[in-house]
């Protein structure tokens, strides 16, 4: 895939993601609908399997789950700079992709989440800080949902999968209800895959 | 913090590239991707029995993560809207629900806490 990316488009990138940065009501998982909204369906700077790609290798690798916002940014400036195949010009623009998600993902919650957090831990008590916590939960629920849907459910255009669909809900019940390994499901996800099941 | 783990996803995310020109790897990857929305979805569904005791009661709290649910996942409203929307309103009623809560309690003085 090849996408051109203006000055501006890389500001854009940077902009949008410290935005939802400051949107992140429940880490940065809560904002992935929002983020396939504006890579994938705005402004066409992923495809529907690299946006998935970049999830499923950032939660089956070791390490903060965040770096799913890297592997995006890293994504989307290997299709700026014309892949790893470009030589040093194609690693340096994946290179600055991942740099510039991160960067807008993480300044605002270091700083202002940060201050936001004790603030509200000191004054727990208050009415409205509880008002807060506790008005902002079953949205979280409701976006992490969303957030799955997302995954399973392709492009807009295309009809979904049933296969996907059975198997996230087969790992969804797995999960919920046992304490398997995920390393297992894991496997077996990318086995079925590979053998062209899903 | 996250110069290790970020080599080693860069790392796994170019090992990938190169798997991912074949139709087994581009399976394996969707596979991934089908465990990996299943497993965040479980992640939402294990917060639910929380809601339980939620100030503005259980269903209206359930009611919000289905609205929440529609207009993120399927009407893919920006998220910006539905905070200030949805986000908004469900802190406000909580609030009111609290401040009733708080009222009755304070009203009676020897009733034991629910």
């Amino acid at each position: 895939v090849n996408v051109a990316l203006t000055g501006s488009d890389w500001l854009t990138l940077f902009v949008q993601f410290l935005l939802l940065s400051c949107l992140s009501v429940g880490g940065a998982i809560t904002l992935v609908p929002e983020m396939h909204r504006i890579l994938v369906e705005s402004h066409g700077w992923l495809t529907n399997e690299q946006f998935v790609a970049s999830m499923a290798i950032a939660q089956a690798a070791p390490g903060p789950n965040i770096l799913f916002v890297a592997l995006m940014g890293w994504n989307v400036g290997l299709n700026a700079g014309g892949g790893l195949a470009n030589g040093l010009a194609g690693w340096m623009t994946a290179f600055a992709g991942a740099l510039v998600t991160m960067a807008g993902m993480l300044i605002p919650s270091t700083t202002l989440t940060y201050f936001a957090t004790r603030w509200a831990h000191r004054n727990r008590e208050l009415r409205a800080v509880r008002a807060l916590k506790q008005g902002l939960a079953p949205i979280v629920v409701g976006l992490l949902v969303a957030t799955g849907w997302v995954l399973v459910r392709g492009d807009a255009d295309s009809a979904v999968n049933p296969s996907t669909v059975a198997v996230a809900l087969i790992s969804m019940l797995i999960v919920w209800r046992t304490n398997i390994h995920l390393l297992w499901l894991l496997g077996a996800g990318a086995l079925l895959g590979a053998m062209g099941m899903v | 913090v996250l110069t290790v783990p970020s080599v080693v996803v860069l790392a796994m995310a170019i090992a990938f590239e190169n798997v991912a020109d074949t139709a087994a790897g581009q399976g394996a990857l969707r596979g991934l991707g089908a465990v990996v929305a299943g497993l965040i979805t479980a992640t939402g569904l294990k917060l639910v029995p929380a809601l339980r005791s939620s100030p503005m009661g259980h269903r209206e709290a359930l009611a919000v993560v289905l609205l929440t649910f529609a207009a993120v996942g399927v009407i893919r409203l920006p998220l910006v809207w539905v905070l200030a929307g949805l986000g908004t309103s469900a802190c406000l009623w909580t609030w009111f629900c609290l401040k009733r809560s708080d009222e009755l309690r304070a009203a009676q003085p020897e009733a034991p806490a629910p």
